[in-house]
């Protein structure tokens, strides 16, 4: 039992980050057609920035604390957000209309570019950089078992940044216009939608839940490292899919899905096995539902 | 000054050159009908005067201003709104929902999108009935019904619908051919692009003839509904 929860708390963080990036391959692929297989740098760009926001926080003595954290946060989402549209403008709207395999190649050479550049950027550079806050251990136990506040609290925010985003395309007119362009962008255009503006919408939106996860994911793992972004983000690819490409709250569920099936799968069989399930995962559900779990109508559907 | 005027617009899907020359004229206030078969550039002549496609040559004056080359927001935001071929509303949205994204540039006017959106289910109580269903599940006279309700949320001075009638009952014709007239009474000017020429021609004060990108025949609408060619070709001949 204690065990149990243990690892649930872990699956349900580690799910998270799929989540939050999943998010944004569906929402991509819901409007444009496009995987866009640099988005998992995004996600690592996102803990860079709150990485370099927490240290000159830390200046202003703002870097601990929750405050500083959320501050930090906020700032590495609005870069990211922006560099995600920065990268829709320069990379891929000049090639709308062309055959879809071409962004998708795009979309790699964006990818390791990405990377490169952290790379050579002295101040992130090549090697793992110490996160510079560490989450406290404070907590309390449930049947034998420490429950930590700070892990509580990732996962609190994940769901916070997942309903307001759900709610936020459901409910409000800039979402309900976003999901008008992915069903039919030439009738939006009819409308009066300036669909460029929509596409950019959508790379902002997926671009902030990404760095979210990626200062959650320097908070939790502790350090980071700019190749941290490729194997989350075909996982999160893999929890889109799971979920049904295109459709947000299937990416939500395949993200959490798999965060569980890999804590409790390797729980039971080694570590080594950890990235054999999500990709086995990602195998079965191409063979036997390619539409995803909860993906009926993947054409349109956001 | 005309409403809207095309002279010598020729546009072109990559090397196929769709329209070869189009000139035509919509005046305040009328019902302008633009005929002709399958293919022959109708839809193309329509979704160049919204934006869609950029002429290679001509112009397209709106109310003496050039907007040839305008993005379809700013040509909305200048009152022309094209009710597509194929209806093309939002399946996974609900009708009211619709209707709100055809209010989209008047959004946050809660006031004026209220107030629209009652008029629109005052000349379509179906449309009322079901405003929270899923537009996808309506039938296809009540997705006709629709796309005309959206896009007079955008409140046009020029509307332009193709094809209205396309796979709709013979009744339901009637009754969209009628709010169509309707729509015009309340002084909202109509170009409507038909192949189905007959009830076109009723509704309208002059019309068109297309074939494979020209004009063919033009003239006030009852004498083209006597002209021998037009009712040979589109209206059926002696049926
Ligand atoms: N997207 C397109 N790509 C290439 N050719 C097209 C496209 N759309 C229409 N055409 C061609 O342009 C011509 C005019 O088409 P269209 O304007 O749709 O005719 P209509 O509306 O009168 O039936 C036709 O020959 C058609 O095949
Ligand atoms: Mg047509």
């Amino acid at each position: 039992m204690s065990q149990f929860l243990e690892q649930l708390l872990n699956a349900l963080v580690i799910g998270s980050f799929y989540a939050l990036v999943a998010l944004g391959y569906s929402m991509v692929y819901g409007i444009i057609r496009l995987i866009n297989f640099a988005h998992g740098d995004l996600y690592m760009l996102g803990a860079f920035f709150g990485y370099s926001a927490l240290l000159l926080l830390g200046r202003i003595s703002l870097g601990s604390g929750v405050t500083g954290v959320l501050l930090a946060m906020l700032i590495a989402m609005g870069m990211t957000g922006g560099l995600g549209v920065l990268v829709e403008r320069v990379a891929y709207r000049p090639l709308r209309g062309a055959p879809r395999i071409i962004p998708l190649i795009t979309a790699l050479g964006m990818s390791l570019f990405l990377e490169n550049a952290v790379m050579v950027f002295k101040p992130w550079g090549a090697s793992f950089r110490v996160y510079p806050v560490t989450l406290g251990r404070a907590g309390f136990d449930l049947f034998g078992v420490h429950i930590g506040y700070a892990h509580l609290a990732i996962f609190a925010m994940a769901l916070f940044l997942m309903v307001g985003l759900h709610l936020f395309v459901e409910r409000s007119t800039y979402g309900k216009a976003m999901r008008a362009v992915a069903f039919d962008l030439e009738a939006a255009q009819l409308m009066g939608i300036n669909a460029n503006r929509m596409i950019s919408l959508g790379f902002f939106l997926g671009s902030i839940m990404a760095a979210a996860a990626g200062v959650m994911a320097g908070l939790y793992y502790g350090q980071i490292n700019f190749l941290m972004g490729f194997i989350v983000g075909l996982k999160a690819f893999t929890a889109s899919v799971l979920g049904g490409i295109g459709n947000l709250p299937g990416a939500m569920v395949g993200g959490m899905l798999l965060g569980v099936l890999e804590v409790f799968g390797t729980s039971s069989v080694g570590g080594q096995w950890k990235d054999v399930f999500a990709f086995g995962a990602l195998i079965l559900i191409l063979v036997f539902k390619p539409t995803g779990l909860l993906g009926e109508r993947t054409a349109g559907r956001m | 000054m005309a409403m809207l005027e095309l002279s010598g617009i020729h546009t072109f899907y990559g090397a196929i050159e769709a329209l070869k020359g189009i000139s035509l004229k919509v005046e305040e206030g009328e019902v302008v009908a633009l005929l002709g078969s399958n293919g022959a550039g109708k839809s193309t002549t329509l979704r160049t005067v919204s934006g869609l496609l950029r002429p290679r040559q001509g112009e397209v004056r709106f109310q003496g201003q050039p907007i040839a080359g305008l993005p379809p927001d700013e040509i909305v935001r200048l009152g022309i709104v094209q009710v597509p071929e194929g209806r093309r509303i939002f399946g996974p949205l609900t009708v009211e929902e619709n209707l709100e994204m055809g209010a989209f540039l008047a959004r946050g006017q809660k006031a004026r999108i209220q107030e629209d959106m009652a008029r629109v289910y005052d000349m379509f109580p179906r449309l009322k009935e079901r405003r929270r269903q899923l537009a996808g599940t309506l039938s296809g006279g009540e997705q006709q019904m629709l796309a005309v309700g959206r896009a007079l949320m955008a409140r046009p001075r020029l509307l332009m619908l193709d094809e209205p009638s396309m796979g709709l009952a013979p009744n339901l014709v009637q009754f969209i051919m009628q709010t169509v007239r309707e729509i015009n009474q309340q002084g909202v000017t109509v170009l409507v692009v038909e192949q189905n020429a007959r009830s076109a021609l009723r509704l309208a004060t002059r019309a068109y003839v297309m074939e494979t990108g020209r004009i063919t025949l033009e003239g006030p609408a009852a004498e083209l509904a006597r002209n021998e060619q037009v009712v040979a070709a589109y209206l059926g001949g002696g049926r």
